[in-house]
């Protein structure tokens, strides 16, 4: 019987000693895992990646896409190098996305964090590129706007602008993105001829805002004046009700002056 | 320019943000910008670059340029630069510059199939000297030959000229401006008889219609583009078309895109003057006045070898090249020419024959003459988009034409290598004269037709100084011989020094290489085996040959590779120099660094050269075919040495002491000099015989222009610190050098005779014969064309080569923005490389779909002559019609001139590097 | 030797195609990705599986290829045994291996105790915490997928993942990663254990218990002498037929075989003993 409580005290005492290990283990491990695959918002991701916490949960790291790229663009991403371990991220200014239309890389992903709904590449939204308007020198008025000629989808993704130059006859160019073209293939970012970059690729969230759905911008789309008009119903018809006890407002009120 | 709501919105958003630019510094700011530049120190410069001629501020320290910025001063670009100016204190720090003179040679000894080793310069002037007296000897005057620049400086091309001409009675001398302004030059002598445009930049600020013909001025003159465009914004009559061969960056611009066919230039320029004539637009008052109608021959060839072609062209190179002697009518030249389709027509006027031969003719000739070219021969010629309706074309036109005719409306015609590179390209200049004089709109401000310049110095050096093999200084031409006379008198050469003979122009003295006629050839600022076309010839011709060629340059190029000798130059800052921009601007910079290593300037390269070739090896009696007709003896140039003692010259003095130290320019133009303010100059200062060559050739210079509407300012009052460059002719009044704005005007040009208006004084005390469309008269009835200029009546005619069923698509060739020339300076600026490392082949996205290619491809690009492999682009900055590929030049590994086809403009010589058929399969 | 050349000739493969672009025709590379997912000869795809049991467990609907790749990669150890892999083409194998040697060489002492049935536990928090935290726990740390990415991609600081394996192999744990941690070999232990066709066939007719095989063993527990003797073979998943134990036996009691040939042998060898 003794010994029966000893093994039975001693089993106790192992799954106390087991299960806290374990629970200090999977605690770490969920810990490191929440540093290493937080969506990391510098992270460049092939054409046709997935949104990017959805791509770090589709990602199987194999490096097809690595391999399948012509340009030696993309790179696994090293451990410890703030990008999610092994996966496949570009810098632009090293080298670019040069846009094949086959799509090779997003065609050898075997998991599909590379989506294969994407069917023509100008489609893919790797980022957006951003104009350091202050640094840049077509914005200085000076004729570079190699980004724009450089572009694969020039005049739609960047275009150019012209302005009287209030400092002399000569007009500038000013080069201006849109998002609503703009592959953030990075092919400007590598070509832009200053020391450091003066467009650059970010990943959409970091730099684009969004106007509130309380608000349409007035030249969006034509509106007309709704001709049959078909009032809200009308609100629930009142019962006798009871006088509440609070009211809107009367905390303020009663606050003295 | 239709904007939508969105764009206007887009653009009001961009306009604000764009008020802000040009905002001052905060006083911190500029006070740490100050710290770091303490110790520089600054001077005024020009852009090594194209024609445009932008002042740059220079900033060096310690030897080295440390930074450059646009002239805030420059009337040109206001601060302004391109991108490529944007890194001009870059390109003399690429890391392959060459610092040491380099022979090939086997066991010590100069070999031929030797590899390349490092030589003293003695060394290396002792065997190009060597190796040129023994072409010499052998070959006469015209066996040996320099590839001379329009990025020259003044004197360099001066010197050039004057050892060529004087000292080695040559005129195998032709700058690489034959492959860019020679048609220019052609139809500016025989249209006004003096070379360069009256206008100037002043006119984009006046003028209400820019009218590009073949000038894609957005990438290849990207800062008076600017101007350009702000007209367009700021003044509302503003209109701007773009006509091209295919769709470019010009067009974002234009108001009209006109994308016409190759060689379809020339109809639509006489369809334009049909309907000046038709709609009685012509000026008449002025054409009177100021001008006589002309033509001359239309059987003038293709500036192929004129003959035995077929020794050196291959089969296939002969389809095309065989034209050159006889060329059957096709069915639009039939019309245009009055001809019958399928007629042989023997080329009677080609090289040799005259081709500039022309004659004046009745204004009811010159009318029928045009009655052909009516909207529908002209769009059925010159439609240059496939997908483009013939109904939409001939709105175009008549739109155009309705500009040019519009009596109120001012109008400049702008155009670079469009016209100039063309078959045909005499005539196009000549044509849009023709439209220009028809109503009057030339030499006003903001009226002209303005030739705009490819290379910094190709006014300043290459037309002015005459470094081609038919001209001296100030527009005079070797063959004549009151020309001769002026120039042995202001140069103190005996009487028939100079060769009465023209040289060979660029193109053939590659021909000459190949046929073994020149053996020796020098290469200054500009790299032949990458830009003259058919290349695979001449890089065969140089290595294969015996032949000596000598390459100058600060960075190893394709030209060279081929070289057996390479020679290091000193680059644009690291010498003193004057450039001549499009506008005839003069602009001088001083030494601001020293080369590097063993680098020296071409002009000391030059010089060292006269000092080891003496009188007596080259004024004695030489061998030159003809002479007779320059009333010498039959092939004999005479020799001068007996008149040359008696002018006190000795035969064992060298031509550096005859020509270029002489006692009177050592004692006139000392080193150091005042003007340097500091300045070294490495030139002088190598020499050690205490004078200032660049100085004293540009005073000797300007005595050639002086008083001959080529009036140039003295040396030093370019060094002035108020002075930006002036505009020639610079005439001193009341005391001071004053530019002209306009020339042939009589409010601004001071050689118009007062109270003429306009007059075109360059065809003063000159005639024409009188004759038919078909032919000159006998002679016996004269034109007196003094103070005219020539309304020329030009017609149509066929590219030579032509899209068939192999090679099926047209080939243009070009540059870009960000890259000068061969790429041997900007490709070394490892920003401009990145941004554009590599030629593609522009290709219309259905041409590549029918070929089974797509965007990135490798694609091979062949013609009858060669084939490079190159990536093909779909999309970007060029928008190509079906049926034509663009592929620019600039990339010595896609070397597209070896597909080229080496035909010319029979009478400028220059190449047509706008169009051949080619075919594009899959590498 | 062989086990050697099959783990570094897999990763050659792999180093081969990504590097100097082997092809078995006109672009068609040879064995594109790494042991996470591939290609061979562009023809059938190769997967993971427990990876891609982790991805599934994340919620994520996963594409066909990947699924057809577990799928054969699955197949084929279940055949073979599962962890055939560990033994023959795990380059962690070659670290580990590494360390277990010195380890026996320089005699170093063992400090600590871990169950061996630890990883069984890693791999159920493996799936578990890929279910929670939504993305596939084991890939994100794995040091095998940080040697091979190492290996065939070149990149950066995996191989401290690698040093710590090491170090935890050779002075903490004896066999500590691949023997007592490893979730993917706790995976492939239990894919193999009904279906593997080869396994240590073990003759009790002949066996002298000398302990010579379970000295060499990297599972010593596998080695249980009863249920040997029950089913006459090595039956236990955890074995990754990786062959120490064969040469060593020197009564040649332990050989390779294939499953129903080793019950037809048994049973011929008991009736020879018995009569």
């Amino acid at each position: 019987m003794a010994e029966a409580n000893v093994s039975r005290r001693d089993f106790l005492v192992k799954l106390a000693q087991g299960s806290s290990l374990a629970a200090t283990g999977a605690f770490l491990w969920a810990h490191l895992l929440r540093q290493e695959a937080r969506a990391q918002p510098f992270a460049l991701r092939p054409p046709g990646a997935l949104p990017e916490l959805d791509f770090n949960a589709m990602c199987i790291k194999c490096g097809q896409c690595v391999t399948a790229c012509p340009y030696d663009t993309l790179k696994l991403a090293p451990a410890g190098g703030g990008i999610p371990i092994g996966t496949p991220h570009f810098t632009p200014r090293k080298v670019p996305c040069y846009l094949c239309p086959d799509i090779p890389c997003m065609n050898a992903c075997p998991t599909g964090a590379l989506s294969p709904k994407l069917k023509n590449i100008n489609d893919s939204r790797m980022g957006l590129a951003v104009i350091d308007i202050e640094n840049c020198l077509s914005w200085k008025g000076l004729r570079c706007e190699i980004c724009h000629r450089e572009c694969p989808l020039k005049g739609k993704a960047i275009t150019l602008e012209t302005h009287p130059r209030q400092l002399s006859k000569h007009a500038m160019f000013v080069p201006l993105v849109h998002s609503d073209a703009c592959t953030g293939c990075g092919i400007c970012e590598r070509a832009c001829p200053t020391q450091e970059a003066a467009i650059r690729i970010l990943p959409h969230n970091l730099v684009q805002g969004k106007i509130g759905e309380h608000y349409r911008l007035g030249w969006t789309f034509d509106t007309e004046i709704t001709q049959d008009f078909k009032p809200a119903a009308p609100a629930a018809p009142a019962a006798p009700a009871e006088v509440p006890k609070q009211a809107p407002g009367m905390d303020y009120l009663n606050q003295g002056l | 320019m239709g904007l939508t709501r969105r764009d206007f919105l887009k653009t009001s958003i961009a306009a604000s943000t764009a008020a802000t630019v040009g905002m001052p510094l905060s006083k911190t700011a500029e006070a740490a910008v100050k710290q770091t530049e303490a110790g520089w120190q600054w001077d005024k410069a020009v852009c090594r670059f194209c024609g445009t001629g932008c002042g740059i501020m220079v900033a060096t320290q310690g030897g080295k340029i440390v930074a450059t910025k646009g002239d805030p001063d420059a009337p040109v670009n206001r601060g302004l630069n391109c991108v490529k100016g944007y890194f001009l204190g870059k390109i003399m720090y690429g890391a392959d510059r060459l610092t040491q003179p380099l022979l090939r040679m086997s066991n010590g000894k100069f070999d031929k199939k030797g590899k390349f080793v490092p030589v003293s310069w003695d060394q290396a002037m002792d065997v190009m000297v060597e190796k040129f007296m023994a072409a010499y000897k052998e070959k006469g005057p015209h066996g040996v030959a320099i590839f001379g620049s329009g990025q020259w400086t003044v004197p360099e091309g001066y010197v050039g000229a004057k050892l060529w001409k004087a000292g080695f009675r040559s005129n195998n001398i032709d700058p690489n401006a034959r492959h860019c302004m020679a048609s220019a030059v052609a139809a500016f002598m025989q249209t006004f008889g003096i070379d360069e445009p009256a206008g100037n930049y002043d006119d984009i600020e006046t003028t209400d219609t820019a009218v590009l013909w073949g000038a894609n001025m957005a990438e290849m003159h990207p800062i008076l583009w600017s101007r350009i465009t702000n007209r367009r914004l700021t003044h509302k009559d503003m209109v701007v078309v773009n006509l091209s061969t295919y769709g470019n960056m010009s067009s974002d611009i234009a108001d009209i895109e006109i994308v016409f066919r190759p060689s379809g230039d020339l109809a639509i320029q006489n369809y334009i003057a049909r309907e000046i004539v038709k709609r009685n637009a012509v000026n008449w008052d002025f054409v009177n006045k100021h001008a006589v109608f002309a033509t001359g021959p239309y059987d003038i060839g293709y500036g192929f070898r004129p003959a035995k072609a077929d020794q050196f062209a291959s089969a296939k190179e002969m389809e095309v090249v065989k034209n050159e002697q006889a060329h059957v009518i096709d069915k639009w030249e039939a019309i245009a020419q009055r001809k019958q389709e399928g007629e042989v027509v023997k080329q009677t006027n080609i090289l040799g024959a005259k081709p500039a031969a022309d004659w004046a003719i009745g204004f009811e000739d010159f009318a029928k003459a045009l009655e052909p070219y009516d909207a529908d021969f002209t769009t059925a010629v010159a439609k240059g988009n496939p997908d483009e309706s013939d109904a939409d074309f001939k709105t175009k036109l008549q739109k155009l034409a309705d500009l040019y005719c519009d009596p109120k409306r001012k109008v400049v015609s702008y155009w670079t290598m469009g016209f100039n590179q063309h078959q045909r390209g005499t005539w196009v200049n000549e044509q849009c004269y023709m439209n220009h004089l028809l109503l009057g709109k030339q030499s006003m401000p903001g009226n002209g037709a303005f030739s705009l310049t490819g290379q910094p110095s190709a006014c300043g050096t290459a037309r002015e100084v005459g470094t081609f093999s038919h001209r001296l200084p100030a527009d005079m031409v070797v063959n004549v011989k009151k020309h001769r006379d002026t120039a042995e008198k202001v140069w103190k050469l005996p009487a028939n020094t100079l060769n009465p003979q023209i040289g060979s122009h660029y193109v053939k003295i590659m021909r000459d290489l190949e046929d073994g006629t020149v053996k020796w050839a020098m290469v200054q600022v500009n790299n032949p085996w990458q830009n003259t076309s058919n290349l695979n010839h001449w890089i065969k011709a140089a290595r294969e040959m015996d032949n000596f060629i000598v390459c100058c340059d600060a960075y190893p190029t394709v030209s060279a590779k081929v070289a057996d000798l390479v020679l290091p130059a000193a680059m644009i800052y690291e010498k003193w120099g004057f450039y001549g921009n499009a506008e005839r601007r003069t602009q001088g910079w001083r030494q601001q660094v020293p080369p590097p290593g063993q680098a020296k300037g071409d002009l000391w390269i030059l010089l060292e050269m006269a000092k080891r070739i003496k009188l007596k090896d080259v004024w004695g009696e030489q061998k030159v075919a003809g002479l007779k007709e320059a009333g010498f003896e039959d092939g004999k140039l005479p020799s001068v040495l007996d008149e040359a003692a008696k002018m006190g010259y000795k035969p064992d003095m060298s031509l550096y002491e005859a020509l270029f130290a002489t006692p009177d320019n050592k004692k006139s133009y000392k080193w150091p000099d005042a003007v340097a303010k500091g300045h070294a100059n490495h030139i002088a200062e190598t020499l050690k015989d205490g004078w200032f060559p660049e100085k004293a050739m540009f005073e000797e210079y300007r005595k050639f222009g002086s008083g001959h509407g080529h009036d140039l300012a003295p040396f030093d009052v370019y060094y002035d610190d108020k002075v930006r460059g002036l505009k020639w002719p610079v005439v001193q009044k009341d005391g001071k050098w004053t530019e002209t704005a306009w020339r042939f005007n009589e409010q601004y040009d001071p050689y118009v005779k007062k109270g003429a208006g306009i007059e075109f004084y360059g065809n003063n005390g000159k005639s024409m014969v009188m004759g038919d469309l078909d032919k000159p008269g006998d002679g016996s009835k004269k034109v007196d064309i003094s103070g005219k200029a020539k309304i020329y009546f030009r017609p149509y005619a066929s590219p030579v080569e032509q899209p068939d069923k192999e090679f099926n698509l047209w080939l243009c060739t070009g540059r870009v923005l960000e890259h000068w020339h061969s790429g041997s300076m900007t490709r070394r600026v490892p920003e401009l490389h990145r941004a554009v490392p590599a030629a593609v082949c522009w290709m219309h996205p259905k041409d590549a779909d029918s070929r089974g290619l797509k965007r990135n491809d490798l694609v091979w690009v062949e013609s009858r002559r060669g084939k490079v492999k190159v990536r093909i682009e779909t999309g970007g900055r060029n928008r190509v019609p079906r049926g034509l590929v663009y592929v620019p030049w600039f990339d010595e590994g896609v070397l597209i001139n070896k597909v080229t086809l080496d035909s010319t403009c029979p009478i400028s010589k220059e190449t047509d590097f706008k169009k051949c058929s080619v075919k594009v399969y899959k590498a | 030797m062989l086990r050697r050349l099959s783990q570094f000739g897999v990763l050659l493969l792999f180093f081969g195609t990504a590097h100097w672009g082997w092809q078995v025709a006109k672009d068609v590379p040879l064995l594109i990705g790494n042991l996470s997912a591939s290609e061979f000869a562009g023809l059938f795809p190769m997967a993971d599986p427990f990876a891609t049991l982790q991805i599934f467990v994340t919620g994520h609907l996963l594409q066909q290829k990947v699924i057809i790749g577990a799928l054969i990669v699955l197949a084929f150890y279940a055949l073979v045994g599962g962890r055939v892999y560990c033994a023959w083409v795990c380059p962690v194998n070659l670290v580990t291996d590494l360390a277990g040697w010195l380890r026996q060489r320089f005699g170093i002492p063992a400090p600590t105790y871990l169950g061996r049935n630890t990883r069984y536990f890693v791999l159920a928090a493996a799936l578990v915490l890929s279910a929670l935290m939504g993305v596939a726990a084991f890939e994100w740390v794995s040091p095998i997928g940080m040697m091979q990415r190492e290996i065939i991609f070149g990149l950066g600081l995996g191989f401290q993942a690698l040093l710590a394996i090491f170090l935890f192999d050779l002075l903490i744990l004896k066999h500590g990663w691949c023997g007592h941690l490893c979730p993917l070999g706790a995976f492939w232990s239990v894919v193999g254990r009904r279906t593997a066709q080869v396994r240590v066939r073990f003759d009790r007719t002949t066996c002298t218990h000398c302990g010579d095989c379970a000295k060499v063993c990297p599972e010593p527990q596998v080695l249980n002498l009863k249920r040997l003797d029950e089913v006459g073979y090595v039956y236990s998943g955890e074995c990754s037929n990786c062959g120490r134990c064969t040469p060593v036996c020197p009564e040649g009691s332990l050989r390779f075989d294939l499953r129903p040939l080793i019950r037809r042998h048994n049973i011929e060898a008991g009736k020879g003993h018995e009569q």
